[in-house]
This record gives C-alpha cells, sequence and structure tokens, in this order.
C-alpha cells in the first residue's frame, strides 16, 4: 500500500467514521471525549508519520470517480503536500488530545455535532492538500469554510459570536470567488481543470500576473493579509480554544499552501514584482499585527493579531523567495524558502500552544480580559510553565523553535547583496529593519501577554482558586511544547527535512550546505558568515541558570544575622501604605509606550472618569483603522446601490408578474425582429 | 405523410383547428371571469379541450408517447386538479372574486392586443415547424400571454393559482402543436412539478389566511422587509 493509499484508505475514512459515531451518539461525552477524540489523535500522528514519508517518496498520483459524471477528482501527493499534511497531522494530534479534555467541561454545543464538524474540519483541510484539480480544490475549500465557520460559531446563542461567524464566512466566500476566477483563468484554454493542464497556462502576457493578483486576494482573505485580516480578531475570540488554536496554526497555512502551490507550481513565479509585492504587503501586515497585537486587551485578540503578525512574516518569506528566483540566485531563494516553511510549522506549533493556554485559562477563570487576570502562576503553575515554552518560541528568542526561522529569515534578507536591481538593493535592507522591528515588537507583546495573565498579584479574588489543567489538556499542551523545544534543537533535521520541497519549487535546496557543518551547528551560508548552534546555546543556558541561582542564593541572600536566619525587614513602601493588586501595571499601562508611538495608526478611544466619581470606570478601546477607511466606504456603497435597486422591489406579486411578463414579451419580439 | 395520416383520422386538422379556437374563446372567458367557481369549471374544460387535441393528434400521428401524454392530462388536469380546486375553495369557503386590478373591459381589450402579438410572433415559428397543427402554434403562445395577464389583474391568491395553471396547459398546447409535444421525460417532470405546485399553493393558502385574514395578495405587501 503506497502512502496515498493509506492516507486514503486509513485516515480520512477514519476521521470520517468518528465524526459519523459522534453524531450517531451524540450526548454521550464519556465516548466523545474519552474515545473518539484521542482515537483522533492517534489517526493524527498516522498521518504526520505517513506525510513524513511522503516528504521524501516519489509524487504519487489517483482518479477518484467521485462527484459528478464528467469531473472525476484528481489527487496528488507531492512533497509540497507532504509538509503541508505533516503539519496538520502533527498539529492535529495535539489539539485532538486538549479537546478531549477541553470540550469536557464546556457547555452549550452539542458533544456529537462538535465531534463531527471538528473532524470533517480536519478531513477537508488533508483533502485540499491532496487535490490535483480546481474542481476538488474548491470543493475542499469550501467544505474547510463552512465547517469552520460552524466550529466558530458554535456558541451561536451569543449574537456578538453570530457577528463574528458572519464576517467570517463573508470574507471566506469573498476570497473563495477570487480563487476560483483565478482557476478558472488558468484552466481557460485547457478545457479541464487538472492542476495539469494549469501548469500549461501561457507564460506571457498580462494572463498569468491576472491569475497570480487573484490567487493572492483570495487566499489572502483566508490567511488574513492586510486589508482582509479583519475577519481573524474577531473570530479566534468566538470560537472555542481548540478551534482557535487548529483555525490559526493550520487552517492560515492551507492558505499558505495554496498560494505556494499556485504561485511556484502552476504559475512558474517568474517576475520578480510579484516577489516585490508579497514582500510589501507581507511586511506591511506583520508591523500592522504586531503593533495591534501588542496593544490588545483581550488575550485572544492579542493572539490573534500576533497570527497576523506571523502571516505577514511567511508572506514577506514568499515574497523573497519569488525575487531570489526570479533573479536566479538558486541558494538564496531556497534559503527564504526554508525560513519561511520552518516558520509555517514553528507558527503551528506556538501557536497552537498559546491558544491552547488562553483556553485553560479561561475555564478555569471565565475571563478573556488581560484587566481581570494575573498571578495565575501560582494557582496553575503546569500551565504556566508550558505558556512560557510558546511564549518564548513567539517571541522568537533562542533556543527554541520561533528563533531559527526568524533568523533565518534575517539571513536571507543580509545576503540581498548580489541582487541586480538597484531600486530592491536600496529596499531590502530597509525591509529588514521592518523586519527587525516586527520580531522585537512581538516579543514585547508575548512578554505582555505572559507577564499580565500569569505573574504578578491575581486582580481579582476568585483568581486564587484557579484550577490547573486536567489530563487530557495538559498532555496536548506538553505535546506542543516538546515540539517547540525539538524544533528549535535540532534545526538541521528539520531543514534537512524541507529540503525535497524547496527542491520540488525551486530545484535547489539546503541539504548539502548544511549537512557540511554536522548537526549542531547550523550555518546556511558559510561558516565564517553566521552560525548558530542552538545545542550549544541550550547547554550553556542550562548551566548558566543553575549557577546564577546558586549564587544569588549563596551569596546576595547570604547575609545571614548572628542567629543564622535571613533578615527580613519591611520593605519600603514608597509611601503607599497598603498596596493591591489593583496598583500593578496592567495590559493598558503596560502596552501605553508603544500606544504613543504608533498612536497615528491607531484609533483609540478612552472615556476618562470624572475627578469627582466615587466608583471611576477607565475604558479605552483601539479600534481597527480599516474598519473606518476601507470597509464603511465599502459598506455606504453597497447600501447606496442597493436602495438604488430596491426601487424596483415593491413588494406586489402584480408587480413583479408584470416584470416577467413585459420581458418575456421584450425577448419574443426582438427575437422575432 | 400528412395525407396518410390524415386518412387515419379524417378530419383531424379541423378537430384540432376547432380545440384551439375554443381553447383561445374559454382563455378569454377566464380572462373575464370573476367568480372563482365558474374559473374552475373553465380550467377544467380547458383541460378537456386539450386532452381531445392532444389525443387527435396522437391518433392520426401514430405518436404513442402523445397517447401518456393524453392520459396524463385527463388524470391531472380534468379529474385531479379540478377536484383539489373545489375542495380548498370549499373549505376556504371563498366564492368571490370581488377586484381586479384592472377593470373586466380595459382587461380585454389588452388580452386582444395581446393575440395580435402572439399572432405575429408566432409566424416564423410557424413556417418553421412542420405539423399538422402548425397554425395553431399562434393560439397557443395567445393562450400563454392570456393566461399572464389573468395572473397579473387578479388580486386573490385562488384565481392566480388557477391562472398559472391555464398557462401551463397554453404551454402545453403550445409544445404539442410545435414539435410533437416534448419528450416523455420532460413533460412527466412538468406534470409532477404542476402536482407539487398545487400542493405548496393549498398549504400556502391555508397560511397566508392564517396570517394575514384575507387571501388579498396586496395584504402581503406588509411582508415585505423594509
Amino acid at each position: 500500500m503506497s502512502i496515498l493509499d493509506w492516507i486514503l484508505i486509513v485516515i480520512i475514512p477514519g476521521w470520517l467514521l468518528i465524526g459519523i459515531i459522534g453524531i450517531v451518539f451524540p450526548y454521550r461525552p464519556h465516548l466523545i471525549y474519552g474515545l473518539l477524540f484521542p482515537s483522533g489523535a492517534v489517526l493524527g500522528v498516522l498521518l504526520a508519520v505517513c506525510a513524513l514519508s511522503g516528504i521524501v517518496a516519489a509524487p504519487q498520483t489517483r482518479v477518484l470517480s467521485l462527484g459528478l459524471p464528467d469531473l472525476p477528482f484528481h489527487l496528488r501527493l507531492d512533497t509540497l503536500s507532504s509538509f503541508f499534511l505533516f503539519l496538520l497531522g502533527a498539529a492535529s494530534t495535539g489539539i485532538s488530545i486538549y479537546a478531549g479534555g477541553y470540550f469536557r467541561r464546556g457547555k452549550g454545543a452539542i458533544p456529537g455535532l462538535l465531534c463531527l464538524l471538528y473532524h470533517v474540519f480536519l478531513v477537508s483541510m488533508v483533502c485540499v492538500m491532496l487535490t490535483d484539480d480546481g474542481y476538488a480544490f474548491m470543493i475542499a475549500w469550501e467544505t474547510m469554510a463552512l465547517s469552520s465557520f460552524f466550529l466558530v460559531t458554535s456558541d451561536h446563542r451569543i449574537a456578538e459570536i453570530r457577528r463574528a461567524g458572519y464576517l467570517y464566512l463573508l470574507i471566506a466566500h469573498i476570497g473563495a470567488v477570487g480563487i476560483l476566477l483565478s482557476f478558472g483563468l488558468m484552466a481557460g484554454n485547457a478545457g479541464d481543470y487538472t492542476f495539469d493542464a494549469m501548469r500549461r497556462f501561457p507564460e506571457d502576457g498580462i494572463w498569468p500576473a491576472v491569475a497570480f493578483l487573484l490567487a493572492l486576494f483570495g487566499f489572502g482573505a483566508k490567511a488574513g493579509i492586510l486589508p482582509l485580516h479583519v475577519w481573524l480578531p474577531e473570530a479566534h475570540p468566538a470560537a472555542p480554544s481548540p478551534v482557535s488554536a487548529i483555525m490559526s496554526g493550520v487552517m492560515l497555512k492551507t492558505a499558505i499552501y495554496g498560494l505556494l502551490r499556485v504561485s511556484f507550481d502552476l504559475l512558474h513565479a517568474k517576475y520578480w514584482w510579484w516577489g516585490l509585492l508579497l514582500l510589501l504587503i507581507g511586511l506591511a501586515t506583520a508591523v500592522f499585527g504586531v503593533i495591534f497585537s501588542a496593544v490588545q486587551t483581550d488575550m485572544k485578540r492579542l493572539l490573534a493579531y500576533s497570527s497576523i503578525e506571523n502571516i505577514g512574516i511567511i508572506l514577506t518569506g514568499i515574497g523573497l523567495t519569488l525575487i531570489f528566483k526570479s533573479f536566479a540566485l538558486p541558494h538564496l531563494a531556497a534559503l527564504a524558502l526554508t525560513a519561511t516553511l520552518y516558520h509555517c510549522l514553528n507558527h503551528a506549533y506556538f501557536k497552537s500552544l498559546l491558544f491552547l493556554c488562553t483556553g485553560t485559562v479561561l475555564h478555569a477563570t471565565g475571563e478573556r480580559n488581560l484587566g481581570r487576570l494575573g498571578g495565575l502562576m501560582r494557582s496553575m503553575p503546569r500551565v504556566a510553565w508550558l505558556a512560557l515554552v510558546g511564549m518564548l518560541a513567539a517571541a522568537g528568542l533562542p533556543p527554541l523553535n520561533g528563533f531559527v526561522s526568524e533568523w533565518l529569515m534575517l539571513q536571507s534578507f543580509l545576503f540581498t547583496s548580489g541582487l541586480p536591481q538597484g531600486y530592491l538593493h536600496m529596499l531590502l535592507p530597509v525591509s529588514a529593519a521592518a523586519f527587525a522591528l516586527v520580531a522585537a515588537l512581538s516579543g514585547f507583546a508575548m512578554v505582555k501577554f505572559f507577564g499580565i495573565i500569569f505573574l504578578g498579584q491575581p486582580r481579582e479574588e476568585n483568581l486564587l482558586h484557579a484550577h490547573d489543567a486536567g489530563r487530557h489538556e495538559l498532555l496536548g499542551l506538553l505535546w506542543f511544547a516538546v515540539g517547540c523545544v525539538l524544533l528549535g534543537l535540532f534545526p538541521n533535521l528539520v531543514i534537512a527535512m524541507l529540503d525535497p520541497v524547496t527542491r520540488l519549487l525551486l530545484g535547489s535546496g539546503l541539504r548539502e550546505a548544511v549537512a557540511a557543518n554536522g548537526w549542531w551547528l547550523l550555518a546556511p551560508i558559510s561558516q565564517d558568515r553566521a552560525s548558530y548552534s542552538a545545542a550549544t546555546f541550550f547547554v550553556s543556558l542550562a548551566l548558566f541558570i543553575p549557577f546564577v541561582f546558586v549564587v544569588v542564593r549563596r551569596f546576595f541572600h547570604g547575609n545571614l544575622d548572628l542567629y543564622g536566619n535571613v533578615k527580613r525587614v519591611p520593605a519600603w513602601d514608597c509611601g503607599f501604605p497598603s498596596q493591591t493588586a489593583r496598583m500593578q501595571d496592567t495590559a493598558e499601562g503596560f502596552s501605553q509606550p508603544i500606544r504613543r508611538v504608533f498612536s497615528s495608526f491607531l484609533r483609540h478611544t478612552r472615556q476618562h472618569p470624572s475627578p469627582f466619581d466615587t466608583n471611576p470606570v477607565y475604558r479605552g478601546s483601539v479600534e481597527d483603522p480599516f474598519w473606518k477607511w476601507l470597509y464603511q466606504p465599502i459598506v455606504r456603497l453597497v447600501e447606496y446601490g442597493t436602495n438604488i435597486v430596491a426601487f424596483l422591489q415593491h413588494g406586489r406579486i402584480a408587480i413583479y408578474l408584470l416584470y416577467s411578463f413585459i420581458t418575456l414579451l421584450a425577448l419574443l419580439m426582438l427575437t422575432n425582429g | 405523410m400528412i395525407r396518410s395520416i390524415l386518412g387515419v383520422l379524417p378530419e383531424a386538422g379541423q378537430i384540432i383547428n376547432l380545440c384551439a379556437a375554443i381553447m383561445l374563446l374559454l382563455g378569454f372567458s377566464m380572462l373575464a371571469q370573476r367568480r372563482i367557481l365558474t374559473l374552475i369549471n373553465l380550467f377544467l374544460l380547458q383541460g378537456i379541450v386539450l386532452f381531445v387535441s392532444i389525443l387527435t393528434v396522437a391518433l392520426s400521428t401514430g405518436q404513442n408517447h402523445l397517447l401518456w401524454s393524453a392520459i396524463i392530462t385527463l388524470a391531472l388536469k380534468v379529474v385531479a386538479l379540478p377536484w383539489i380546486l373545489h375542495r380548498l375553495i370549499r373549505r376556504l369557503s371563498v366564492k368571490w372574486d370581488v377586484e381586479t386590478l384592472l377593470n373586466i373591459p380595459a382587461t380585454m381589450l389588452v388580452g386582444i392586443m395581446l393575440v395580435i402579438v402572439a399572432f405575429n410572433v408566432a409566424t416564423p415559428i410557424s413556417e418553421l415547424s412542420g405539423t399538422v397543427l402548425r397554425s395553431t402554434i399562434g393560439i397557443a403562445l395567445a393562450c400563454v400571454l392570456l393566461s399572464f395577464l389573468m395572473m397579473i389583474t387578479r388580486s386573490k391568491a385562488v384565481p392566480q393559482v388557477i391562472a398559472f395553471l391555464a398557462m401551463e396547459n397554453g404551454l402545453f398546447f403550445a409544445a404539442t402543436s410545435a414539435t410533437y409535444g416534448m419528450p416523455m421525460v420532460v413533460e412527466l417532470g412538468i406534470a409532477l412539478d404542476v402536482m407539487i405546485g398545487m400542493v405548496i399553493f393549498g398549504v400556502f393558502f391555508f397560511q397566508i389566511r392564517q396570517q394575514f385574514d384575507s387571501l388579498d395578495i396586496r395584504q402581503m405587501e406588509r411582508a415585505r422587509e423594509e
């Protein structure tokens, strides 16, 4: 049995079967959460293993005669789809384990329905990555959008959640139209919708560019690039946390997969301005996302904006790859693409971890607002330590995985001196600076996320009694935390795994360059330019931290009094006789400098209490400027247009009949004359 | 060929022309009729005429599938639909359709104009068509347009539905006269559609009356989205 057969015969029917069993016994939480979700996780591991062996195998194809009579489904498993399937399998494993524990404690949605939708969602994502023709792709893509829509609105009794779901569905469908048009354009001359036919699309003229722009729009809507990002910060807080995790960690990557598939595989990525466009959009998205993520006060919105930022980084990487490829610099292109794919994998891991942590915090405290959290390190220590791992990875600190991909990305920025285009030559260092800014600010946002939630004093009474995560949840979190550490410690192995993918898309890879230095030292270009050894860093860190700890305990705290006790005196209270938890730095206060610096980007509104108010309340909110400057004008335009059309709508049946009558007569006259 | 066919059933052409004339007459009388009960009887008559004409064509041309459509017509339009309509108005106890949106003489004038238009439009089609019935295409089209007009001018729901069914009769007549009928599958489909449509309308009548205390569709203007 080939790898594709394994996926088609075992994994897809397996997940579907789990979903169906769930919907047949919809009110058996023990069956669903104790057995079905964990078995889904086992299939996830199996998918990851299959995909891992698929990366090194030759492409496999199948034609399934499902669907409409003359349009069979074409399937193809190549290294690119294998890589993204690996990402899906690995991430879904942890999320399925976690979901088995998380949903058990939730209320509202029907367990069986959740089980069905969740597994249909997984299957549709597998199908998106396996399909080899536009028709099957669109079916899988729409199934994905719909199942995730229903997952987002699983608490549909809350109006805010329904609104978020509607926004998500709307943008998903506008995007799907873009993809459909792009496929239609590429298949236009061939007469069938297979990707093979689209690969033969004429490479000159304006049409490849149009197809590329349509695909960028369509996939960008799903990924959340700049003007189309508005659904992300709404949908993620609305969705249950495992759903946010899989949407942010995996579903956004299906859009990246689609973009890579179309621009590199189908359209062959010939023009350098495509890359420049992607680079600029990506950087704008990243800067925008990170600034907004730094000023949020809702923990899931913060992570949602951070997802936008990471998508921006990934897009920047694709842009760089396109630029290098079009100027025939294969090694640099491979470096940039490796960094991009690596970042996809890393983001799937750390963002899933963080979203799952917010789910546990939400269940333990019932609070998403950072202003009411704090000090959870004491009541939920295990979650806090795992969240720390995810936060360090997201902040891009060594020796965790986030650092490696961002470092590789910066390397590819810094080696751009060979480019023959003058303006690009000047633009790229500026872009590198912007990229560095993004990396630094994302560190700030992550420190805020972790510090406000887990450190300091509990801001509310009930936080003292918050309970730690359950067994399943903890196992799911551990899966991702271990993944973050391993992906960070063994970059060379990961790069070797990515090598076949870059070879498929670019014809070059980093395997030799990396293998030359052994497994502990990563030097993508050459050893005397830049190198990074995660293992050395990790070992020295592991030695240094206990050393500092011991020294501080021994010498700094070591001045004991005559009786051998630690001297304790009251701390200087700064003129405040009593200090309450309310006096700590808040989420608003922590990000105030950023808000000041970038005040021209943000639409910040504040409500100050009056000085005589005995129960003062401060309200501040940051609005997305795109709502005011882009979406509201569009809404007004649509309303204006519909008002004109509404003139025709009298609501009288006789008038409607008259319309068709006159049309009929006019057509009869016309064909006669 | 036509000679031999006419040999099988003498005066077939005459019978069909007569049927067509009666169809047109019935169309006009339906347009002018205010009483719902009479309207249903006229619809029944139209069904009989349609049945006779299809049967004539079937026998004179030896097209077997037309026999089937004649039987369907008989079962559906002469027996089933009038019976359902009778039952409906008895249960809804509506006998009168007092108002029309346009007064009757004006409607008749518009109807005459429509017949002229229909004949004018049908001329090129009847030249293309090679059937015995080609002269009747204009009349069939006129029947369709007259029923459409009736649908527009009536304000109560039941006459509108009858008009809709009469329009379907006209279409059927047009199809038989132009091309010896549509393929069997299409005819069966249409028959099923009419049947289901009738059931849905029946349900709707009760719903509308419950909602608005009247079967006057002008009431439904209130239901539109503001």
